[in-house]
């Protein structure tokens, strides 16, 4: 019994020739010392190379392989190589698998006449990125085009809207989100009303804590956070779910079948969400002026009267319109971005995993864009 | 000889629902092992049940004499290296090209220099037929038949002695079918694998397999295709002398 550690190529040397006598087991287990020991076999200036096989025990593929890209080194370096008794099957086989294969293989195209200077490279670098980033913008406009044309007509069929579908996304996307955003506007809102009043107490203007967290509420981050939380729970979902019905060929399907994917999947998501999202932003209002009015209560020990009357007095008859106008902006952002990057996907899960990634960035960036735009745009309407 | 695969009183149950009650199988070296039976009749269940990807309520199921069913992951681990799985969509993964993809197993489970990861992976691509060029595509680029041939490029990446094939000729035409029955048989012979298949086809079972099990009445009927043909059972009797069937019972009975 050979110690299964044993070196797996004896060699013996002659005069004029070397013999190998290969023993122990060649299995893809003993691949790594097999590679070693064969590599470890000098085969320069050796006109002759005799191999012993009949002492191996076990003989896979993968050892078959080695035995062969061996006898390949040794014969491109002159030696004459034979074997003493009958080579094993499976090298045979390798070779005759190979054999086909062993035309030189074409080299990997080189990408396109690597540029030399390392300011020109990275010059190539920004146009491609640029050409790239193009044909995205000429993308995204192409589909958002196509979204609005289906909308439109089918707004002279209503029937084509699909109410069913209208109504199961602002349940999944509106009703189930509920909770979170309720909790996040509560959470939001005590730390504003807390940050503020512990600034404003020393200046002893308490009351305007109230005005600090129902404007910023109101306006800004009631809206904001919900638009962010639904782009991170509805956005994601859109992609997802488009994308695997992509990988799926569900969406060739309904294109074979003559539906159109643009009516029956991205129209129904992008209403449901244009109604979720104001809703939701209403919730969120109300639960920020809710915290608000717990934090003055207990901390200022502000009666819950003299908050009711502080919030009438800061608020004029925009500030809640400010706000709510720019949900169903986002809610049309976010779906958008979702199901946009869900119908881009193509091929592997990979893609699937990186388009979720993209739509919600892009989406939360877009809608903090568009808030800012709609700041300069207020403000200079004097609102 | 030690059976390859042994498979005694196997129960299976999903709530109410009996798969298999007490279900006995048993695959020997260097045959190509059929597995038949009807739609929901626990092909698939016994195959996930063999691989361990599920553990049955009752039974044993004896992998070179090893049960399986009683073994850790840890455990479980060399006994899988052991044997190849060619799952019926092929189950490639899809962001990584075909030979990264039979890569994968060779990475896991051995240390190798990238040279000899990329000769040995190549030379299994070749292999099952597939072309070199192959070899740098994604599954999405590739048709039924070649995702079909990557997945057993796959399965023999570790150099096992055991294959299991999910369906491999399911979806693929008849022609490409033949082709790949061929290289099954082809497969068997020139490596001296031992071959378990679950298939439908019955052209593929006259073709490649020495014997077959049939799973009828939670149970196997299982013989050599010659004398199962001729067992009494109803379900037997209607999958082999059906109408589809009757072409090719001449030809086991006339050799």
């Amino acid at each position: 019994m050979r110690d299964p550690e044993a070196q797996a190529v004896e060699v013996r040397r002659t005069a004029e020739s070397l013999e190998l006598e290969l023993t122990g087991a060649w299995g893809v287990g003993e691949l790594a010392s097999i590679e070693a020991a064969l590599a470890a076999v000098d085969v320069a200036s050796v006109p002759r190379i005799r191999i012993a096989a009949a002492g191996i025990t076990r003989l896979d593929l993968s050892g078959a392989w080695a035995l062969r890209a061996f006898v390949r080194r040794a014969r491109r370096a002159g030696a004459e190589v034979d074997f003493r008794g009958t080579p094993p099957d499976l090298l045979r086989l390798v070779d005759q698998t190979l054999a086909e294969a062993a035309a030189p293989e074409p080299a990997a195209p080189l990408a396109e006449a690597a540029p030399e200077e390392p300011g020109e490279r990275a010059l190539v670098a920004v146009g491609r990125y640029a050409v790239s980033w193009g044909h995205d913008l000429m993308g995204g406009c192409a589909f958002l085009g196509r979204v609005c044309v289906t909308f439109v007509l089918s707004l002279g069929r209503p029937w084509r809207l699909r109410p069913i579908s209208v109504v199961r996304h602002i349940y999944d996307t509106g009703i189930t989100a509920m909770p979170i955003v309720a909790l996040i506007a509560f959470l939001i809102s005590v730390i504003l009303a807390y940050l503020s009043a512990q600034q404003l107490r020393g200046l002893g203007a308490d009351i305007y804590v109230v005005d600090l967290v129902t404007i910023g509420v109101l306006r800004e981050l009631g809206v904001l956070l919900t638009s962010i939380i639904v782009a991170g729970r509805s956005g994601s979902a859109f992609a997802a779910e488009l994308g695997s019905m992509r990988l799926n060929e569900e969406v060739d399907a309904l294109i074979a079948t003559g539906a159109d994917p643009i009516e029956l999947l991205v129209v129904p998501r992008l209403l449901g969400l244009a109604i979720a999202l104001p809703l939701l932003t209403v919730l969120a209002d109300l639960i920020g002026l809710s915290g608000g009015a717990l934090l003055c209560r207990y901390l200022l020990e502000m009666p819950l009267t003299q908050y009711v009357n502080r919030v009438n007095e800061s608020i004029s008859a925009t500030t809640f319109w400010v706000g709510i106008i720019k949900a169903p902006v986002f809610a049309v952002i976010i779906a958008f971005a979702g199901c946009y990057r869900g119908m881009q996907v193509r091929g592997s899960a990979r893609v699937l995993g990186h388009m979720v990634t993209v739509a919600v960035v892009q989406a939360i960036f877009m809608v903090i864009l568009a808030d800012a735009l709609f700041a300069v745009l207020f403000m200079k309407m004097n609102i | 000889m030690e059976p390859v695969v042994e498979v005694r009183g196997l129960v299976n149950r999903f709530g109410s629902q009996v798969v298999h009650d007490g279900l006995d199988m048993q695959v020997n070296e260097d045959e190509v092992f059929g597995i038949v039976g009807g739609s929901g009749s626990g092909k698939s269940v016994l195959l996930r049940t063999i691989l361990g990807l599920q553990r049955p309520v009752a039974g044993t199921v004896l992998i070179r004499g090893r049960d399986i069913t009683h073994l850790s992951e840890e455990q479980l681990r060399p006994i899988k290296a052991g044997y190849g799985v060619a799952f019926q969509q092929g189950a490639l993964y899809s962001g990584l090209t075909v030979l990264e993809n039979v890569q994968l197993p060779m990475i896991e489970h051995l240390e190798l220099p990238p040279t000899a990861l990329d000769g040995l992976a190549l030379l299994k691509i070749r292999l099952v037929g597939l072309p070199a060029d192959a070899a740098g595509k994604y599954p999405a680029q590739l048709s039924g038949g070649m995702v079909k041939r990557a997945a057993v490029a796959r399965a023999l990446a570790l150099d096992p002695q055991l294959l299991f094939l999910d369906e491999p000729t399911s979806g693929l035409d008849p022609v490409s079918a033949a082709a790949f029955d061929e290289l099954v048989v082809y497969l068997q012979q020139h490596l001296k694998l031992t071959i378990v298949m679950i298939t439908h086809d019955l052209d593929s079972i006259f073709r490649t397999c020495n014997r077959v099990g049939v799973i009828v009445d939670q149970r196997m009927e299982s013989d050599t295709l010659e004398r199962i043909v001729d067992y009494p059972h109803p379900w037997i009797q209607a999958y082999f002398h059906g109408e589809r069937a009757r072409a090719r019972l001449g030809a086991v009975h006339g050799a």
